[in-house]
């Protein structure tokens, strides 16, 4: 089944659609809902919507003002991105993903299942974790609010491990009947924690069996199956009453002798029922005889040892949840419990435990989805009721390497995996700091990872050159060539605004940026004929082999080094390339005048520099300039640029006549 | 080895982690460090205490995660940090403002000392906006030099309100990262793969001496110089190489040594053990540069990642000062590099060497503290 087609209506708070019509937009992972000025004609005032809860959406920010102005809501889709202790848990389980995607898939059989379970448990590890520290945080905190707020959080992650823990062990290791009891008696010895310090009260009292909860103690011991605790304890007791001393040893050896499923491979199943048979048989003999007639807790001890349920449910107090009751009836009466039998023991001990007093919570029902073997009613049902898509982007993610989910495709996005894994890092890449743990994420989305990836990554503020670097590195090494040359460009674009030539220079090169690379080159010669200097020398006379980046960079390059040949007084090699700039059209038109200027001295020099032929070229240079120009007009009206094309006419026909004379001396001679 | 390392989760992205200097003739490890968060709405500068000694078992075995002692609130990036003394610490900003912290020992808090706002610039110091990232700050008590984005050099005296001498246009790219040469000159590395020596006492505000990287122009994000040697000196770029120059001679390195795989946050000598060398990374690795097997037979301690073997390459010969790192006889040449991290994936921005314990930070939002790094 589609998983959105049952979300239900989330709620803004304090946006009243009955008041005022509202209108979103969407965002990459945000929705912003804005109040209109549109009233709703005739329609109730009654805030009938507040009632209902917002389950997965937190208002980030409202407008101020009044009831008359309207006000823009920024609607998150993932609110506990933003709790900061839980930044410990997006980040160290991202480590644990990165290391489930490298993990081997040709590893077979056991062993790759030994490696998930490993994995999963990694998981729920870093979540105990979490909870430690967000109960540390509550603990230390004077603050009521943040108490509340830290409690609540302990209490998600306890339901959070508790499914994990419950899908680990019949979806990851999928547990065959025998160690599969093992297993749940496991789980709800480790999430039954309401009994503990009551455990402990009586352990630690000076003598446990005079105190007044001893038997409740015991009655735990039991119902857990913790028949070593159990016994440890009834023979204080039974030494304390040596008048019923041999009561108690009847009891202690019907627990002694409990068979119970081995982990190994050294009993059948069926040699275990049959044992487990034989000693059913006994304890119904002891009871019926009446051995413990005498003691109502010893009795209703042995009742629970055969499995009846009457005697289990009195004890409901001390189990506190129907998954106790559930596994505790499995121990004493189904030991050997196939995983499909799950579903009817689970759904008539859930009926039995709660028996219409109370309905079942949004946890009972994913509970239950997961002794069903219903999977993705188990994702559906957290993706509902979870205020983060951490935990089913990362369960999903484990089942499907689990090769669990492979059948299932929605009728949008992908799959299932994919389409949460990309919720989860689209929660990410809106963060303003988690947003690089995103980036793993959406590689591991096939499909569409690509695709959302380079949405967001261009909504990252670039603050700092640091940080843009490290945008641009995801970038290429993921050869998002677009995402590289926007990044490049904006960076170059913020040098350039803050006068920083040289910097605009090295962003448009690493994009290989050449129409910027041009326009920045313009730059710099317009910085020359203005001031008559170059900045930025110390970068212009080491561009390299980025000069061939673009036409105009190139001329910068060589018509720097023009000027540094003439100040190094190596004129006839500053005339050859002076002339080359023109001739083999490096240059611009437009610069043609600077750089016939740029000839003037030259032809100015006490020696000749430029031969005959050089100087026809130069003229012509000239002629092709004033004649070709189709701003002719302007080189009339411009005095300064006819006294110029004056000048230069009059110092080459000068240059001209010297190097005749010269030549022909030479070659005479 | 890595059991020997301490890992916390501290929920804010690390941009720097530094020692605090032991005091002269002092014998215990370090025990203290700073950190320097980026990237968060609201940045901190931290000091840690590196673990409770008391509980360091008779054999100098080590647990016990690292454990804050004090932080404050810093307004921008934090893009470089330095300790001064024992008790301050300068901070550089990506605001373009440099901050000297007091660290209280007695009360364990944080104050701010003294703070030149806007040290670095784009167009005009007094306008609202127009900060530029402060990249990189480097300390001789009193004296702190800074260099940002803006390719400015600042000299500051501790005790001084101004700056004491201001290179405006020092470079026209970006300088990244700045490290005494000696006490008047300073070196400074850009991001068009030049190296540049500037003499403070010289009123041109011209570089000394310019080297650069041959080919393409990769940029230079960190050096530092050799703590005995001090004509050696080695720089990290932006392709994660590793570049040895001797800025006795020539202008291009002596040797370029393939790295990383992104760029070289950090590069630090040990600072009483130089043949040791440490690189951290944008690509998520960590790697210890072993020269010290080159000369003896003695046997390499690091056991954990991938190991590779690596020959220097020269162009250059008749080394006078035989140092393991321009070392040109190639039976000598083997160096031992270990990556400190194996399977991380986030950046790990900045390491800190000092004695046997070595600091880093990453992006994964993890402090670790290996306080055994020859055991």
């Amino acid at each position: 089944a589609p998983l959105m087609d049952t979300v239900p209506p989330q709620v803004v708070p304090g946006a009243d659609p009955s008041a005022r019509q509202l209108c979103f937009a969407w965002g990459p992972a945000e929705v912003l809902v804005c109040e209109t000025l549109f009233g709703r004609a005739g329609g109730s005032r009654s805030r009938a919507g507040t009632a209902a809860r917002a389950l997965t959406g937190s208002v980030a920010g409202t407008g101020e003002g009044a009831p008359s102005s309207s006000r823009v809501f920024v609607v998150r889709r993932d609110q506990d991105i933003y709790i900061q202790t839980l930044r410990k848990l997006f980040n160290e389980s991202h480590g644990i993903f990165m290391g489930l995607q490298r993990s081997e898939e040709e590893l077979a059989g056991k062993s790759r299942k030994a490696q998930l379970v490993q994995v999963s448990k990694n998981y729920r590890s870093v979540i105990r974790a979490c909870m430690e520290d967000m109960h540390q945080a509550a603990v230390s905190t004077r603050d009521p609010a943040l108490q509340g707020q830290y409690s609540t959080q302990v209490s998600i992650l306890s339901a959070m491990e508790l499914i994990w823990n419950l899908c680990e062990i019949l979806f990851v290791e999928a547990a065959a009947a025998g160690p599969l009891l093992l297993r749940l008696l496991d789980w709800v010895r480790l999430h039954v924690c309401d009994v503990d310090s009551m455990v402990r009260e009586v352990l630690s009292s000076e003598s446990p069996s005079k105190h007044k909860l001893f038997w409740n103690v015991v009655d735990v011991f039991v119902l857990q199956g913790r028949m070593d605790e159990a016994r440890h304890l009834l023979s204080k007791e039974a030494s304390a009453n040596p008048t019923s001393m041999n009561m108690y040893k009847i009891l202690d050896d019907l627990m002694k002798k409990m068979p119970v499923p081995s982990l190994g491979n050294t009993q059948t199943l069926t040699e275990l029922e049959l044992k487990w048979q034989h000693w059913h048989e006994e304890c119904q003999r002891y009871l019926q005889d009446g051995t413990f007639a005498s003691n109502p807790h010893m009795e209703s001890i042995c009742k629970i040892l055969l499995g009846d349920e009457d005697a289990i449910l009195e004890k409901k107090e001390l189990m506190t949840t129907w998954y106790h009751f559930l596994v505790t009836r499995l121990l004493y009466s189904h030991p050997t419990v196939k995983p499909l039998e799950l579903r009817f023991y689970a759904q008539s001990s859930m009926d039995l435990f709660l028996g219409g007093e109370s309905s079942p919570e949004p946890l009972d029902m994913i509970l239950m989805a997961a002794f069903e073997f219903e999977m993705h009613q188990v994702i559906k049902e957290c993706s509902i009721v979870l205020s983060n898509w951490w935990f089913v982007a990362h369960l999903t993610d484990l089942l499907d390497h689990c090769k669990l989910l492979q059948s299932h495709n929605l009728y949008f996005g992908s799959n299932m995996r994919e389409f949460l894994l990309l919720e989860y890092a689209s929660g990410l890449f809106s963060h303003h700091s988690l947003w690089q743990l995103g980036v793993d994420y959406f590689d591991h989305c096939p499909e569409y990872g690509r695709v959302y990836l380079e949405l967001h990554i261009e909504r990252i503020p670039l603050s700092t050159e640091q940080k843009a670097l490290k945008v641009l590195r995801i970038c290429e090494q993921r050869q998002m060539h677009e995402q590289v040359r926007s990044i490049c460009k904006i960076m170059a674009m913020k040098a350039l605004r803050n006068n920083r030539l040289g910097s605009a220079l090295s962003w448009s090169i690493r994009a290989k940026d050449a129409a910027f690379a041009t326009l920045i080159s313009d730059r710099f010669l317009k910085d020359y004929c203005e001031r008559g200097c170059f900045s930025d020398l110390d970068l212009i006379d080491n561009l390299g082999p980025s000069m061939l980046l673009s036409d105009r960079l190139t001329f910068l390059g060589k018509y720097r080094e023009f000027h540094r040949l003439y100040g190094e007084k190596r004129f006839p090699e500053a005339a050859r390339l002076l002339l080359t700039l023109m001739t083999a059209h490096i240059a611009p038109c437009s610069f043609w005048m600077t750089l016939l200027t740029d000839a003037l001295p030259l032809l100015e020099q006490k020696e000749v520099i430029f031969s005959a032929e050089q100087t026809y070229e130069l003229m012509r240079c000239l002629e092709d300039l004033t004649a070709g120009n189709p701003d002719k007009q302007k080189f009339q009206d411009d005095d300064v640029e006819t006294t110029k094309v004056e000048m230069l006419r009059l110092a080459l026909a000068r240059n001209l006549a010297r190097v005749i004379v010269k030549e022909g001396t030479v070659e005479g001679s | 080895a890595m059991e020997d390392v301490s890992a916390k989760f501290v929920s804010q992205k690390i941009s720097r982690t530094r020692w605090r200097p032991l005091p002269a003739a002092a014998l215990q490890s370090p025990d203290l460090f700073a950190t320097g968060s980026w990237d968060n709405e609201d940045n901190r500068v931290s000091i840690w205490s590196a673990g409770d000694l008391g509980n360091a078992g008779l054999n100098g075995e080590y647990h016990g995660e690292p454990h804050l002692l004090c932080d404050i609130q810093h307004n921008g990036d934090v893009m470089d940090m330095q300790f001064l003394d024992q008790e301050r610490i300068v901070v550089a900003s990506s605001t373009g403002t440099v901050t000297i912290f007091r660290h209280h020992q007695n009360n364990q808090t944080l104050s701010a000392n003294h703070r030149w706002e806007k040290a670095h610039y784009h167009v005009d110091q007094d306008t609202s906006c127009g900060g530029a990232a402060c990249t990189g700050v480097v300390c001789n008590n009193p004296e702190i030099v800074t260099v940002g984005e803006d390719g400015r050099i600042n000299l500051f005296r501790a005790d001084q309100k101004d700056a004491v001498r201001t290179i405006d246009n020092a470079d026209s790219s970006t300088l990244h990262a700045v490290t005494f040469l000696r006490t008047t000159e300073i070196l400074t590395v850009n991001s068009i793969g030049q190296l540049k020596i500037w003499d403070l006492r010289q009123q041109r505000n011209e570089p000394s001496q310019i080297f650069s990287l041959a080919g393409d122009r990769v940029p230079l994000h960190c050096v530092d110089r050799h703590p005995n040697q001090q004509h050696i000196v080695a720089t990290g770029g932006q392709d994660g190489m590793l570049s040895i120059w001797d800025i006795r001679q020539g202008t291009m390195p002596v040797s370029l040594l393939n790295a990383h795989e992104a760029e070289m946050w950090e590069v630090h000598f040990h600072p009483s053990d130089p043949d040791h060398l440490f690189t951290c990374s944008e690509d998520g690795s960590l790697w210890h540069w072993d020269t010290s097997t080159s000369v003896s037979e003695k046997p390499s301690f690091l056991h954990q990642g991938g190991r590779s073997t690596a020959y220097l390459s020269h162009s250059t010969i008749n080394q006078s000062v035989v140092s393991a790192w321009l070392s040109n006889d190639p039976t000598k040449d083997r160096m031992e590099i270990t990556n400190l991290i194996p399977n991380q994936t986030l950046s790990v921005n900045s390491l800190d060497v000092l004695g046997p314990c070595l600091v880093y930070g990453t992006d994964a939002e993890a402090i670790y503290v290996n306080r055994q790094l020859f055991a």
